[in-house]
């Protein structure tokens, strides 16, 4: 019983870091119907950033906030750049962009800072120690991991559900053509949607770093697939469906591991064949998650 | 009375496929001006040209500026609203959210615009929170007016609000029309199959044909015109 | 000429160039130039099937990677551990990675572009994880190298100098020459199959399902037929790698290897047969190349990365596209009168 809270706690502490990255993927998809395959590897280069900041002696949170401010601008950078002259245009062109990107960032990762070990400080962002609760060892870090996106969620949908600029967002998205013709400037809405996307994958990635050190430029691979497996369960459209489908990923994937010694299949291993597994059933039986919108149109 | 929009020599092009030849037209403050003419004959390119969607050369105006090649966006600014072929609503939006979204380029009286476009469409306020995409199409077509108002446009752009729709709308939708022009002095470029609506509804009134217009002049006059009776009118 | 057409031919040249570099410079045929030029023959065997089925048809495959582990694995099982004569692996790997492209390609056609690059993108990614299973122990020796040098079911041990046609020649040789040997043979398949009834099929599910459809095309058949052969290409050109290098392991299979596949396609430029030369040679030797600029870890992959981009953003057609366009002024001038 011990052993299930325990995992159940850390399984929605990874779970939160898919979630994070899941919502980075959503956010991208509804402003802009792309899936951006580069969004672990962006979220690991601005990490690697981060990293950098701190080891020119910037304190931690500082480098925190101006790395977050160095996504933003990243992000908007690389779409009015690079995604731009291709958005509209067929599916597989973008694909093979972003797969494009995936690969580059990856490399100029490991070009720039090769394959050294590199921490954080210790006890950042959150301290390592943990909580005793009724012979549960609670980690403060999984439980502020938890905090800060479960609030990121909430600033999310305050800024999209209501504000101006949040309503313009989703109506980019959804219908750029009178989007243009009620004035909103298309261009920038979708540049700001990856703006805000890069961000929320830079947190992604310091809690990645956080929570399993060493720094390393492959890091976010497997996040990225569980983050898609989150996003696909939740509903690519639906950031609550994201975080749902990361917390349920995270805690499911510790559970089947530990449990898995009654079953003898060896499952502690097969975490991403699992999380395939998921993304395919669901893309098969229900593609719109369980929180996606099927659209709804009268003819 | 100076020409509120005014096109001098437009040509409009999708890609290869020249569309308009040369066409001008003008429509004053406060006119309501109609576009008549076959399928194919670039009636809806020409609101499109001067929305800034097609590729367009030529002069188009409006208020004296300069807009042939101007994005969708800053026509919007300056005062332009363009009900599209289809609408252009956004269906997955509630009916709310649309008017707000007409509302975008305002800085603020927001309530006021709100109050007077509920004024014309009453209706609204009790479906505010139904989905855009689940109204019945000339309700859709309503809600559309309805968010190009609340953008306190000078001059709206029509195109072709009869499609689709029963007879008894389409004479509800341009007899609202025709009251916010009288009202509000809300100049109309109405695009329309549908002439004799068209024609009843507008002072003045441009034929297209293949592209060019081949005449114009005041509606009551092209009502009686011969030529426009048989291809138009049916009699 | 505009500055985008201007763009176009300078990539063009370039890659073409480069490929040329590459071809020539890097094999100095040894025997490391000669596993060389049949790891390029592999690729260029891979990026025929991935072409017929991302190119021609239109059905994205980023998990391309993972069919060659099955042709790769079903060689090395067969060789190191029942004594199959390495030869007949061959057709036997295209067999089975042919079922398993099958497999994958009936729910494939429930799923739209974007779900099946997602789908396939987690097939690369799990592939290593799916080898080094214990419960696959059987098959896959459970992460476990299959080593296949020294076993007698391999030609010449993969050490002892091979006779063929009664010319005495190293094993590297020989694998080399088996390679493009089979790579011509597909060559010819694959241009047969494009160049008829099948072919003419295929795009039309590209360019449109609808109009394909109407045209008493069966989208599911050939949809599903695009992914078993193109599967069955990957599979032969794992079996070959594996004869290559003599031994198979998880890590010879990474995510990294469909997406090189993908990059080769792209460079090549989808739809293309012979592009794919170019594309193979420009995968194959990049690294190389790359070397010259830095030794650093990741450089090879910026390449990679950085040639992607660019050809989808100024040259989608590839280099074989490119290639056409800018010859074609050349043949319209000889060919037409002015």
């Amino acid at each position: 019983m011990v052993q299930f809270a325990q995992q159940v706690v850390s399984g929605l502490a990874s779970g939160s870091i898919y979630a994070a990255l899941a919502l980075a993927i959503v956010i991208i998809y509804r402003s802009t119907g792309v899936v951006n395959f580069a969004q672990g590897e962006m979220a690991t280069f601005t990490t690697f950033i981060a990293w950098t900041l701190v080891d020119h002696g910037v304190g931690y949170w500082p480098a925190f906030a101006l790395t977050l401010l160095i996504a933003f601008a990243g992000g908007v950078a690389l779409e009015r750049i690079v995604v731009r002259p291709v958005e509209g245009g067929p599916v597989l062109t973008i694909v093979i962009l972003t797969i494009g990107l995936f690969i580059m960032l990856g490399g100029l990762s490991n070009w720039i800072w090769k394959a050294e070990v590199r921490s954080f400080p210790p006890n950042r962002p959150f301290p390592t120690s943990t909580w005793d609760i009724g012979g549960v060892a609670i980690s403060k870090q999984d439980v502020g991991i938890l905090g800060v996106t479960l609030g990121l969620v909430l600033l999310l949908y305050l800024l999209f559900q209501h504000t101006k600029i949040g309503l313009a967002l989703r109506a980019s998205a959804l219908n750029p053509a009178a989007s243009r013709l009620v004035g909103i400037r298309v261009g920038w809405m979708l540049a700001l949607g990856w703006g805000l996307a890069a961000a929320i994958g830079a947190i992604a990635g310091m809690f990645t770093a956080a929570a399993s050190p060493p720094l390393d430029p492959n890091m976010m691979r497997p996040v990225l697939i569980y983050a898609f497996a989150a996003a696909v369960v939740g509903g690519l459209t639906s950031p609550v469906g994201a975080v749902l489908g990361g917390l349920t990923i995270g805690v499911s994937l510790n559970l089947i591991a530990t449990y898995d010694s009654h079953l003898h299949l060896d499952l502690d291993r097969m975490r991403l064949p699992i999380a395939l597994g998921a993304i395919l059933i669901v893309l098969l039986v229900r593609p719109a998650g369980l929180f996606g919108r099927a659209a709804v149109r009268r003819v | 009375m100076a020409a509120l929009l005014e096109l001098g020599g437009v040509d409009a092009n999708y890609g290869q496929l020249q569309v308009l030849h040369g066409v001008s037209l003008s429509v004053g403050e406060g006119e309501v001006v109609a576009v008549l003419g076959g399928n194919g004959a670039g009636k809806t390119t020409t609101l499109r040209a001067v929305s800034g969607m097609v590729s367009t050369s030529g002069d188009v105006r409006f208020a004296g500026e300069r807009i042939t090649r101007a994005s969708p966006e800053r026509v919007a600014r300056l005062g332009v609203a363009h009900v599209p072929e289809g609408r252009g609503i956004f269906s997955e939006l509630s009916v709310f959210e649309n008017l707000q979204l007409g509302a975008y380029l305002r800085r603020d009286g927001f309530g006021e615009d709100y109050e007077r476009v509920r004024g014309y469409f009453p209706w609204l306020e009790t479906r505010r929170d139904q989905q855009a995409g689940t109204l019945s199409g000339g309700e859709q077509q309503m809600l559309a007016l309805a968010r190009a108002l609340m953008a306190g446009p000078r001059l709206l752009l029509l195109d072709e609000p009869s499609l689709g729709l029963a007879p008894i709308v389409v004479r509800g939708l341009f007899e609202i029309v025709v009251e916010l022009n009288e009202k509000e002095g809300l100049a109309v470029l109405v695009v329309e199959q549908n002439a004799k609506l068209a024609l009843r509804s507008s002072s003045r009134a441009y034929v297209l044909e293949v592209g060019r217009v081949a005449l114009e002049g005041p509606s009551a006059e092209l009502a009686e015109n011969e030529s426009v009776r048989k291809a138009y009118l049916g009699y | 000429m505009s500055r985008l057409a201007a763009a176009r031919v300078a990539v063009t040249a370039i890659a073409l160039a480069a490929a040329t570099v590459a071809v020539f410079l890097a094999p100095r045929w040894d025997k490391v130039g000669d596993i060389k030029g049949a790891q390029m023959g592999v690729y260029f065997i891979a990026l025929l099937g991935l072409n017929i089925v991302t190119g021609y048809t239109g059905q994205i495959s980023l998990g391309h990677g993972a069919f060659m582990a099955v042709g790769g694995y079903t060689t090395a099982i067969l060789v190191a551990d029942h004594g199959v004569r390495d030869l007949w692996t061959i057709p036997i790997a295209g067999l089975v990675a042919g079922i398993a492209g099958f497999l994958v390609g009936v729910p494939a056609l429930r799923l739209s572009g974007l779900y099946l690059a997602l789908v396939t993108f987690g097939l690369a990614v799990a592939m290593p994880d799916i080898l080094s299973w214990d419960k696959l122990e059987r098959v896959t020796h459970g992460g476990k190298e299959v080593q296949l040098f020294g076993k007698p079911a391999l030609t010449g041990k993969g050490f002892a100098d091979v006779s063929i046609l009664g010319q005495t020649v190293t094993f590297t040789r020989a694998v080399h020459y088996l390679t493009w040997a089979v790579a011509l043979v597909l060559l010819v398949v694959a241009w047969l199959l494009l160049r008829g009834p099948p072919g003419r099929a295929f795009r039309a599910v590209r360019d449109s399902e609808v109009a394909a459809t109407s045209s008493g095309v069966n989208i599911a058949a050939y949809k599903t037929f695009a992914f078993a052969i193109s599967a069955a290409y990957a599979g032969i050109a794992g079996s070959l790698l594996v004869i290559a290098v003599a031994f198979a392991d998880p890590q010879a299979f990474p995510a990294k290897l469909s997406l090189t596949l993908l990059v080769g396609v792209v460079v090549a430029g989808l739809g293309s047969l012979w592009g794919v030369l170019a594309g193979a040679a420009f995968i194959e030797f990049l690294p190389d190349a790359a070397v010259h600029v830095s030794k650093a870890q990741g450089v090879p992959d910026t390449v990679y990365g950085a040639a992607l981009i660019l050809i989808v953003l100024v040259l989608p057609t590839g280099v074989a596209g490119g290639l056409r366009r800018a010859l074609t002024p050349l043949t319209t001038r000889l060919y037409t009168r002015s």
